[in-house]
């Protein structure tokens, strides 16, 4: 056997060992498969066998399937009946397991998650080792997936229909003594001790028949529309699901179907079901783009995948941070909790003092939920110096400055702190919207000067983008890079654009809400859709949040700035009207599109029906929907060919985590493959033609549709030549 | 075609529909075995002469299952050759029987029927039958189903009706149900309920609270606030209906439908077989027609189901005298009147659910009784009874005197 370690004690019980080589952790590989199959033949075959301990050789138990594996089967030829044949396998090898003859006890060493602890719902018995870091789980539905290795059909007649649809659709990771109160392990033992307390359970209790292959057995609570409490589970669980997933999630309905239609099942027809709902999972495409964006991309960007080979690691010690507004507050805040010292910097030693409060407050509640001591707090805020002496800031590796958005004054900071850094010091901008390229012009040394983009609130937002100037050099794109693995956020590299890539998007989609209220478009249809969409929040209200003030002086600079090569939009009137007649600036000043009452929820504006009147013929909402995604996709596939964006993932990550273009697309241009790139041509054309230029195809994407081709698939041959 | 006739109708009184209730001691199939021992009786009538009995009942399980219909007709002790039939369509359930009944006769294939219907509500509660539509997670996402009450207050919020708009309404309704009782009014089809001693348990509706003022209904707590911000429900009507920025939640105990136990029957047949028993025909049956409509909002069906039969029988809503549109919520029939432009003072003259209460299997044989009555008292001609319906549904009876 290629994974499992078979040793037979002299207690008559078999301790099996896996190890999948050559993986960091245990897969459920086609190897794995076959020799879980095998041993369950042989301890059923070896009568003087008392049973067998299951545990893992490596310092985590088990993960669940080869995710890489599975996103590559997307671009290879298979069928229904090759994937649902390969999910049978699955299960089919688990069952034996069980039933076996023999007791099977999991000792659980370390972390169990998916497919992982379903190996152990297969076993009789499940004892967990309690390490801190040891986590149980069945997360598939964060991918798209559902669990397939049986845990819909075990873990509802182990736990309740109830407790098993919350743990799979929520996806949540238990620690031992939650997954031991939920019912899910049997025995919770102090680390180390989970086969020997295994082995005690096979040769003294050892049971070898499941509780759901035993005569009269009912699934807990109740299962079937005769159960009262079963029923009210999924109305309202029917609901709750569609209010989470707006119908644009299949995976949590097909754990709820998968659920509802098996537990009044026997257990193999039962199995069966969860392969076929299974097998849909694995043919959709959202599972495709949430697996290859949000688990194998992202996983490549934090890693540092853009990061050049040289020069060495260098993580930054001592950082320094120009304004102490809220940009600035919070980038001080998450960078003392990686553990750096942060000069905090502003031209009055109050307004510094003031950014440091924002520390003080979270570090407080993170106290007061015990989820901090307070000494580490007090450490965490020492790091943290204030000043106003740019000669503090000698020693620091790293700069960033996060002052008002005024080429003056960012130009007089940046001469400041170069003087007082090191020459090998790298000064980085947090500008939101002013070219890197330009504001490199105040510096001496612009080859060590980068764009950070920061996203707020920065200790809630994941990402930040790196922009490389015309002259930035690699070693400022490394130490970017270093700083941001640091602080535990995703980078992604763009090239200098105005807006940069995020911004720039993001701006198309809430001028394509304003530009919709302009033409007497009903502004809830307009902000429902979007979010029905999948967007977290409607192109109005985030306008409001980010302040129509703020679009308006940006709007204002950028026209300033291109003179006649600015295009207006229909937004732009609207954005002038609300701050310059209604003076409505946004949330920020308790009014803008919406109102803002105090202690009730807010709710449009009524004055916008008096001064954008409803247009008798109202667009359907899956035209509103198109106008909101398509607008985004287009400029993305823009920034890929001005070169803003080099790769794919980067504008599929920076679209999901900057802004939260609906994850089940897999980002903006997932988005654009999942519909078919022909198709998306055939339909830009069409919203071109009836709403104007900005949905005009780009002449790459237009090729590429007619060549078949596709951004992944491009890439991938791109790296394929370069690697030949 | 054959035509149907009317020859009478007899109804219990309502009951509340809780532990407290008058008729809660009292089984479904007693109470229905009641009402088709009364209209056997008073009309001397030779069961060996009905063709089948039909019974609406909504929570078809449990002491309401196995065919109540046909436990009903044994247990009346009819003929043994009477068949009995149990449907189901929601709401309208009463109604439909009283039509499948009357459909029998048209078509030929029946000379005498009974149609009519059952709920005890206190004793096999709305929702004890469960069932896909709500339950089973494919179909319920797929439907977008909300519970009606969310429908309800959808209508009002899409239609503008406020709070005070609908409990206007609900006060009117106790005001009309109760002039009627006053008047006696109702007195005619009501059949008193009894125990085993013969005592009796029950002879009025006692659901309504006369004397209801808008201002008294106004201290109510909208009943689907909760459930629909806390389990959802408002979040999945809006992916439906996203022109709503939220849903206004208007309805209460007080201006809907109220739970109760009831039971009716109808007794319908050919003009020759009538006269060979002695009966005389109060009414034709000139049409019928049921429609679906949006799941979601669930309770639109009136108006489509009302034009689609007046389109049948070649009439418009200016050819109906009465209109009787079940009282299942306010905003319901305040949008029928806006849809077909029908007066207040030619719909529900008598009051309706909101005052009486909705036995669900029975109200449609129940209302179309009473708007029978109603007609006779005021010597008129024409009346279209009509009824929401769960799943999007609505059905539709026009009658007419003869």
């Amino acid at each position: 056997m290629k994974t499992i370690d078979y040793t037979v004690g002299g207690d008559g019980v078999a301790i099996l060992t896996i190890d999948v080589k050559d993986k960091p952790m245990n897969v459920l590989t086609p190897d794995f498969l076959a020799d879980i199959a095998a041993v369950a033949d042989r301890l059923g075959a070896d009568a003087k066998l008392k049973g067998a301990v299951i545990t893992s050789g490596k310092s985590s138990f088990m993960a669940g399937a080869d995710l890489k594996q599975i996103v590559d089967s997307f671009d290879e030829e298979r069928d229904v009946a090759q994937v649902y044949g390969w999910c049978r396998t699955l299960q089919q090898a688990l069952r034996r397991l069980e039933t076996c003859g023999k007791p099977i006890a999991a000792a659980i060493n370390g972390t169990a998650l998916g497919g992982g602890l379903e190996v152990c719902l297969a076993c009789h018995y499940r004892v967990v080792g309690d390490n801190p870091k040891t986590r149980l789980g069945q997360p598939e539905v964060s991918i798209g997936l559902i669990p397939g290795a049986g845990a819909t059909q075990r873990l509802p007649r182990l736990i309740g229909i109830e407790r098993a649809l919350r743990l799979m659709t929520e996806g949540r990771h238990l620690r031992p003594a939650e997954a031991l109160e939920a019912g899910i392990v049997d025995q919770l033992v102090p680390e180390g001790q989970e086969v020997e307390a295994a082995r005690a359970w096979v040769l003294e209790r050892g049971v070898a028949v499941q509780p759901w292959d035993q005569k009269g057995f009912k699934v807990p609570g109740g299962a079937g529309l005769m159960h009262p409490a079963a029923v009210q589970t999924f109305v309202v669980g029917s609901a709750l699901l569609q209010k989470m997933t707006n119908h644009n999630y299949p995976a949590p309905l097909a754990i709820m179907s998968a659920v509802y239609e098996g537990t009044v099942l026997p257990i193999d027809k039962a199995l069966d079901l969860e392969s076929k709902y299974f097998t849909r999972m694995l043919m959709s495409t959202v599972a495709r783009n949430m697996i290859r964006t949000l688990f194998l991309n992202k996983g490549a960007a934090d890693k540092l995948v853009r990061r050049p080979k040289s020069p060495a690691r260098r993580p930054v010690q001592k950082l320094g941070i120009l304004g102490a507004g809220m940009m600035g507050a919070g980038i001080a805040y998450v960078s003392a909790q990686a553990g750096m010292q942060v000069v905090l910097l502003d031209t009055g030693l109050d307004k510094a003092e003031h950014g440091k409060d924002y520390s003080r407050k979270l570090l407080q509640e993170r106290v007061d939920k015990g989820r901090m001591g307070a000494d580490d707090a007090r450490a965490v805020l020492d790091r943290i110096a204030t000043t106003t002496d740019y000669a503090e800031l000698a020693g620091c590796e790293l700069v960033i400055e996060a002052v008002f958005e005024d080429r003056g004054i960012k130009a007089g900071v940046t001469g400041k702190a170069e003087a007082a850094i090191g020459a090998d010091a790298i000064f980085a901008s947090n500008t939101s919207t002013l070219p890197i390229t330009s504001l490199a012009q105040a510096s001496a040394r612009p080859e060590q000067f980068i764009g950070i983009h920061f996203f707020s609130p920065v200790d809630k937002m994941p990402l930040v983008e790196v922009i490389v100037g015309e002259q930035t050099g690699e070693v400022a794109i490394a130490q970017a890079l270093d700083y941001i693995q640091q602080i535990g956020k995703t980078p992604i590299v763009v090239n200098d654009s105005r807006g940069f890539y995020t911004s720039r998007v993001f701006g198309t989609y809430s001028r394509e809400g304003i530009t919709l209220l302009a033409e007497g478009v009903n502004p809830a249809l307009i902000e429902n859709v979007a979010k029905h969409a999948g967007m977290p929040v409607g192109p109005l209200a985030v306008t409001d949040e980010v302040s129509l003030e703020l679009s308006y002086h940006v709007m204002r600079q950028t026209r300033k700035d291109l003179g006649d090569a600015y295009r207006p939009s229909a937004a732009d009137a609207v954005v002038t009207r609300f701050v310059e007649e209604f003076d409505r600036r946004g949330k920020r000043f308790g009014k803008g599109f919406y109102d803002y009452p105090e202690g009730a929820k807010k709710h449009l504006w009524p004055g916008l029906a008096e001064h954008y009147p409803l247009a008798a013929e109202q667009p359907a909402p899956d035209e509103v929907r198109k106008r909101l995604l398509y607008v985004q996709a287009l400029e993305t596939v823009r920034c890929m060919e001005e070169g803003v964006l080099t790769h794919p993932a980067d504008a599929d990550i920076g679209s999901v985590f900057g802004w939260g273009f609906p994850p089940y697309t897999g980002g903006t241009l997932s988005f654009i493959e999942t519909v078919g790139l022909a198709e998306f041509v055939r339909e830009a054309d069409r919203l071109a033609r009836a709403y104007g230029e900005r949905f005009a195809v780009p002449k790459t994407l237009r090729g590429m549709a007619e060549r078949g081709e596709t951004f992944y698939g491009n890439q991938r041959k791109a790296e394929q030549r370069s690697a030949a | 075609m054959t035509d149907a006739y009317i020859f009478d109708h007899v109804r219990s009184p309502r009951g509340r529909g809780r532990a407290n209730g008058s008729l809660h001691e009292v089984t479904p199939v007693a109470l229905l075995t009641q009402v088709l021992e009364a209209i056997r009786d008073r009309n001397g009538l030779d069961t060996s002469r009905l063709d089948d009995v039909v019974m609406g009942c909504v929570s078809p399980v449990g002491e309401q299952g196995a065919c109540i219909a046909r436990t009903a007709v044994l247990n009346a002790n009819y003929a043994e050759n009477v068949p009995g039939k149990q449907l189901n369509r929601f709401c309208a359930s009463g109604l439909e029987a009283v039509n499948t009944a009357a459909a029998q006769v048209m078509s030929g294939q029946s000379d005498l029927t009974i149609g009519g219907g059952v709920e005890c509500m206190s004793r096999v509660p709305m929702g004890s039958d469960s069932g896909a539509m709500h339950a089973d997670p494919a179909v319920a996402t797929r439907i977008y189903f909300v519970p009606q009450g969310i429908g309800a207050d959808l209508i009002a919020t899409l239609e503008g009706f406020t709070r005070d708009d609908v409990d206007a309404y609900a006060a009117e309704s106790q005001k009309r149900a109760a002039n009627a009782w006053e008047q006696g009014w109702f007195a005619r089809s009501v059949v008193p309920i009894r125990d085993q001693l013969g005592s009796t348990l029950l002879d009025r509706d006692e659901h309504l609270r006369p004397g209801t003022t808008v201002q008294d209904l106004a201290e109510l707590k909208p009943a689907f606030e909760v459930p629909g911000q806390q389990a959802g429900f408002d979040a999945v009507a809006l992916q439906k209906y996203p022109q709503v920025e939220s849903i206004r939640h208007v309805h209460t105990a007080g201006n809907s439908s109220g739970i109760v136990d009831g039971a009716a029957a109808v007794l319908i047949g050919t003009r020759e077989s009538g006269k060979a028993l002695g009966l005389t025909p109060r009414a034709r049956i000139r049409g019928f027609a049921s429609i679906g409509t949006d799941p979601t909002i669930m309770l639109t069906g009136p108006a489509p189901s009302a034009e689609k039969v007046l389109k049948r029988c070649g009439m418009t809503a200016q050819d109906i005298d009465l209109f009787e549109l079940n009282e299942a919520f306010a905003s319901v029939v305040m949008l029928f009147m806006r849809r077909l432009d029908v007066p207040h003072e030619r719909i529900n003259v008598n009051g309706g659910a909101i005052a009486l209460g909705h036995p669900l299997g029975a109200t449609g044989a129940m209302i179309l009784g009473t708007v029978l009555d109603e007609l006779e008292r005021r010597d008129a001609n024409t009346a279209l009874v009509n009824l929401c319906v769960g799943g999007g549904m609505g059905t539709a009876t026009i009658i007419e005197r003869v």
